[in-house]
């Protein structure tokens, strides 16, 4: 298991003695996309938290490229390259598309490497980049918020429901720009609540009910146990 | 018109200085989530401290300036962040709010310590007899640099924000704190920067400001704060509305100013009833921006935990606390020389204005910052009405004071948090700086003549036929009046009312979807602590016998608040605490052997361990006190022998065995022991100790899951008792 980049250990979680949580174990290999699917309320965001260091957790290590990272802050993980799109949109609303990505120099790279591997992927945003983001049509800022995943080129990039509130056309068009990243060498680990998109584009992929992971495999292996899943099976 | 130009520009020149201080308060508010109410005191100090330096000790200005505004200021603002706001994540806004406050009454505490506020401190203007013709208008350099300098720091941060990655930043975490960290922004480093030119702003307004009145502390603290108006009507939020407020403001108090002599004609009120109605202009121009300005709340930064808890008092305790007030009272009175009993008479009146706080700042957890301006209605009402003595005065005190609170509470319904902090401020400003030093005036033929100008004297109350002017028999009585609201509070907590009071400070929209009435709730309470308050500044006048507007001050009031929040909102015995630490003389007097000028250092401890309070918002007495003395409720036995004790010794001292220190140690030896001693005789456990921020106890499962794999175990009942605040059912 040489090159796991991310790697999470016995992970529990939850908010004021509620676990939501109980104990995920899950390893994604470096330039593997890695698809999380589950209902509503399953946990799946709470374990990208626990993953990026915004929630900590009770119990379980998180492990990135190799090193056990249980207590650093967000900025630390995210300076060591490591990049989480959250739920949502994950932009500043009241700062035009410049600024956005100005934001994203934190993790090292310069402003100009980042404009320019910003348009070259989503050239629809230069037109934009002086306009306020909050302004923006939902799939344009989840462009701009996958753009930090492509200028910022982290190691690890945690995606959180991409295709939410979306139409599908342009939910395949973010997958290719997911695909694309991952060629790259980024280890990408997706959650999601609708199935189609995100086995399309994993390479491996993993059930996750009531806060437990109950079957990980192919994409194509999952898809016979999705309805099991959603229809409460488990 | 040449006149109404002047006024303009020179009211333009005020707006600029109103615009520095207010711009560095929204620029702390809006990115790190905490509304500095000590703005005004730092800047205040800042000011002093450019005196001392400027003018004490001859120093060239250019480094003085440098010093305290890039310098010590910056440096002063990163350090608040550093040791006390970055506690302050994950609190309620009550507690936020309390700790700034208690950092403006640090503020002003230390300046009056170190700076004597009895010495003139002359603060020259900046080219003090140069003076440029702008517009046909002569005006003075100093101006001319306050229009330049607001300018300055309007494009400065205009820079800053759009053109500084740093800046950015800050408007990011406006946005979204956490995205800004997942970008790799620190958190730290951001709200210290805010904190850090925050602050700086308020010392350079606080320097301009500072020589258009003498130095002296409170006056320049409060005219700072007049610019939280503007802040207010750029909502918190938006810093070119903050300029367009601070143009308002400072254009119309100045044209008021001027044209205070044809107000006067046109209106026919001579001006001396309106001079204190014009310097408090700001005050209410902030009231009325609260009022009308449409309240789409700012992103609350909610407390994750809420680590405060209310316990619910029980009647034999309540009635044993009662007893021993008044039978102490009693005996204290028989064994206290004259002069000390009359100077400790005020502890009674201050207690019960104290436990006025408690149903509405403690239980609904409505920050109220004029319950001494109600006291002090109370104080006016018994002047007047109890000028013979008569009991029925100490009624209506209540009642003139409770209609005076729901009048202030009626258009304050729709506020919370800082909001109705500052709009209660403004009342308690306006009262003590306006109403309460009016001169005589005549209406519809009767005269009013309300705080007699400016020393009200207050005659003791007769009861069944009985002068309450002996020494002894008033401070008899005020202690059962003192245990007689007690009682009152008591009943509240305990009631439905009661409650549905904590329900509501708890959660407003869960009340409201259970039917509740929020709005009738609220006046209700407010009048209710109003009335409490107004009885409790009559007794309190009735011990001072003379009450001056001073007495009855902002810092007054909040020291009054912050010792109550040191000894627990919640509980009585804070009142009673309160009481004693700031309307007895003994404290001062004792502590005022080891350190010289104690008064003003009261002041400045109180408002450190106010600061202190973000790690245990409960105070002392729900968190030390009660756990400890709980176990005597069991054992009345050993109940019997401690009271038993302190007769005891009260017989000896009686006797004139030992002196008065020598008794005030035993009670104090016998108090701090008797649970300890008690304790190791029964084998009780000790309680656990609440270590301020530790961790709750943890359960040995999820709480969800307990119970479902086997009986629950004892430690975790305990547990859950005490994260419930329940007492125990288990020990
Ligand atoms: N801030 C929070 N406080 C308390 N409970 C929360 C919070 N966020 C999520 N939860 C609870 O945790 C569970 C898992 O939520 P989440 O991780 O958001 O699930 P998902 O992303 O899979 O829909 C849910 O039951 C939700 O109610
Ligand atoms: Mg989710």
């Amino acid at each position: 298991m040489g090159d796991a980049l991310l790697e999470l250990r016995g992970v529990r979680a939850g908010y004021g003695g509620i676990e939501v949580v109980h104990g995920v174990d899950l390893v994604v290999e470096r330039g593997q996309v890695f698809g999380v699917l589950g209902p509503n309320g399953a946990g799946k965001t709470t374990l990208m938290k626990v993953a990026a260091a915004l929630h900590p957790p009770t119990a379980g290590d998180v492990i990135v490229a190799g090193r056990r990272v249980n207590g650093a802050t967000p900025d630390q993980l995210a300076r060591a390259g490591l990049c989480l799109v959250p739920e949502g949109r994950g932009i500043f609303p009241n700062l035009s598309v410049r600024e956005n990505l100005w934001m994203n120099t934190y993790a090292g790279a310069s402003m100009a490497d980042v404009e320019a591997a910003a348009y070259a992927q989503f050239p629809r945003l230069k037109d934009r980049r002086n306009q306020t983001a909050g302004t923006l049509s939902g799939g344009e800022q989840q462009m701009l918020a996958l753009a930090r995943a492509v200028a910022t080129r982290p190691a690890v990039l945690l995606l959180d429901e991409l295709s939410m509130g979306l139409a599908p056309q342009l939910v395949e068009h973010l997958y290719d720009a997911v695909v694309a990243i991952a060629r790259q060498g980024v280890s990408i680990l997706v959650v999601e609540q609708f199935a189609k998109t995100v086995l399309g584009a994993a390479s491996q992929a993993a059930i996750m009910v009531g806060g437990r992971i109950v079957k990980v495999g192919t994409p194509a292996e999952l898809e016979d146990e999705l309805s099991a899943a959603y229809l409460g099976g488990h | 018109m040449q006149l109404l130009w002047t006024y303009i520009v020179s009211g333009l020149t005020t707006a600029a200085i109103y615009a520095i201080a207010a711009t560095g308060l929204v620029l702390t508010y809006t990115t790190t989530g905490v509304f500095n109410f000590a703005h005004g005191g730092v800047g205040m100090m800042a000011a002093f401290t450019y005196w001392q330096m400027r003018f004490g000790w001859h120093w060239p200005a250019p480094v003085a300036l440098v010093l305290v505004l890039f310098v010590l200021a910056p440096l002063f603002g990163a350090l608040l962040e550093l040791v006390m706001m970055r506690r302050l994540d994950g609190t309620s806004d009550t507690t936020k709010l309390v700790v700034t406050l208690a950092l403006m009454l640090a503020t002003i505490g230390a300046a009056t310590w170190i700076w004597n506020p009895n010495e003139a401190r002359p603060i020259r203007k900046f080219w003090e007899n140069s003076v440029v013709t702008v517009f046909g208008v002569r005006l003075p350099w100093h101006q001319v640099i306050a229009l330049i300098l607001a300018a300055v720091v309007a494009v400065a941060l205009r820079l800053l924000l759009t053109r500084v990655r740093l800046g950015v930043a800050m408007r990011a975490c406006v946005d979204d704190r956490a995205l800004a960290s997942l970008n790799g922004a620190r958190q730290s480093r951001v709200a210290m920067a805010s904190w850090a030119i925050g602050t700086s702003l308020a010392a350079l307004a606080g320097i301009l400001i500072a020589p258009t009145l003498n130095l002296s502390q409170l006056p320049l603290t409060l005219l700072i704060i007049n610019a939280y108006a503007a802040a207010m009507i750029g909502r918190l939020r938006s810093l070119p509305m903050t300029f367009v407020g601070a143009i308002i403001l400072g254009v119309s108090t100045d044209l008021l100013k001027g044209y205070a002599d044809r107000i006067s004609s046109w209106t026919s009120i001579d001006s001396k009833f309106l001079s204190g109605f014009y310097q408090s202009w700001p005050i209410v121009v902030l009231f009325l921006v609260l009022l009308l300005l449409p309240q789409n709340r700012l992103r609350s930064h909610t407390a994750t935990r809420n680590r405060e808890y209310i316990v619910k008092p029980t009647w034999p305790g309540t009635g044993l606390f009662v007893g021993i007030i008044v039978g102490g009272a009693i005996m204290l009175s028989y064994v206290l020389p004259k002069a000390d009993l009359f100077s400790l008479n005020k502890m009674w009146g201050l207690g019960i204005i104290g436990l006025s706080m408690i149903p509405l700042v403690g239980y609904s957890g409505h920050i109220s910052l004029c319950q001494l301006s109600l006291a002090g209605v109370g104080m006016v009402v018994m002047h007047h009405m109890g000028a013979h003595g008569n009991p029925i005065a100490l009624v209506w005190a209540a009642v003139v004071a409770g209609i005076v609170g729901f009048i202030v509470a009626l258009p304050s319904l729709r506020l919370s948090g800082i909001y109705l902090a500052l709009s209660t401020a403004a009342f308690a400003v306006l009262m003590d700086r306006w109403i309460f030093v009016l001169p005589k005036w005549k209406l519809f033929g009767y005269s009013f003549d309300l705080f007699n100008g400016g020393n009200l004297n207050i005659v003791k109350t007769r009861l069944f036929g009985m002068r309450l002017t002996g020494y002894r028999s008033f401070f008899v009585f005020a202690s059962v009046a003192f245990a007689l609201v007690v009682m009152v509070v008591v009943l509240i907590r305990r009631s439905t009312y009661g409650q549905r009071l904590i329900a509501l400070k708890d959660s407003p929209a869960a009340c409201a979807t259970l039917c509740m009435n929020p709005k009738i709730t609220r006046l209700s309470v407010f009048t209710i602590s109003a009335a409490i308050a107004g009885f409790g500044g009559a007794i309190y006048g009735q011990a001072m016998q003379s009450v001056t507007p001073q007495s009855l001050d902002f810092v007054a009031g909040l020291s009054i608040l912050m010792v109550m929040v040191i000894g627990g909102l919640t509980s009585p015995g804070a009142a009673l605490f309160m009481g004693m630490f700031l309307g007895s003389p003994f404290v001062a007097n004792v502590a005022g052997k080891v350190v010289p000028s104690f008064s003003q250092l009261q002041t400045v401890l109180v408002g450190l361990v106010g600061i202190g309070l973000g790690k245990n918002p409960n105070g002392f007495i729900p968190s030390d006190i009660r756990p400890n003395w709980n176990i005597f409720l069991k054992h009345r036995a050993a109940l019997g022998a401690v009271l038993v004790a302190f007769v005891g010794l009260w017989i000896l001292r009686r006797a004139d065995v030992f002196d008065n220190w020598v008794f005030a140690w035993c009670c104090l030896g016998l108090l701090a022991l008797a649970p300890v001693v008690l304790r190791i005789i029964t084998k009780e456990p000790f309680p656990p100790r609440r270590e301020p921020g530790a961790e709750v106890p943890k359960l040995s499962v999820p709480v969800d899951q307990l119970g479902l794999t086997g009986p629950v175990s004892d430690e975790d009942a305990r547990t859950l008792d005490q994260m419930l605040a329940l007492p125990s059912v288990s020990g």
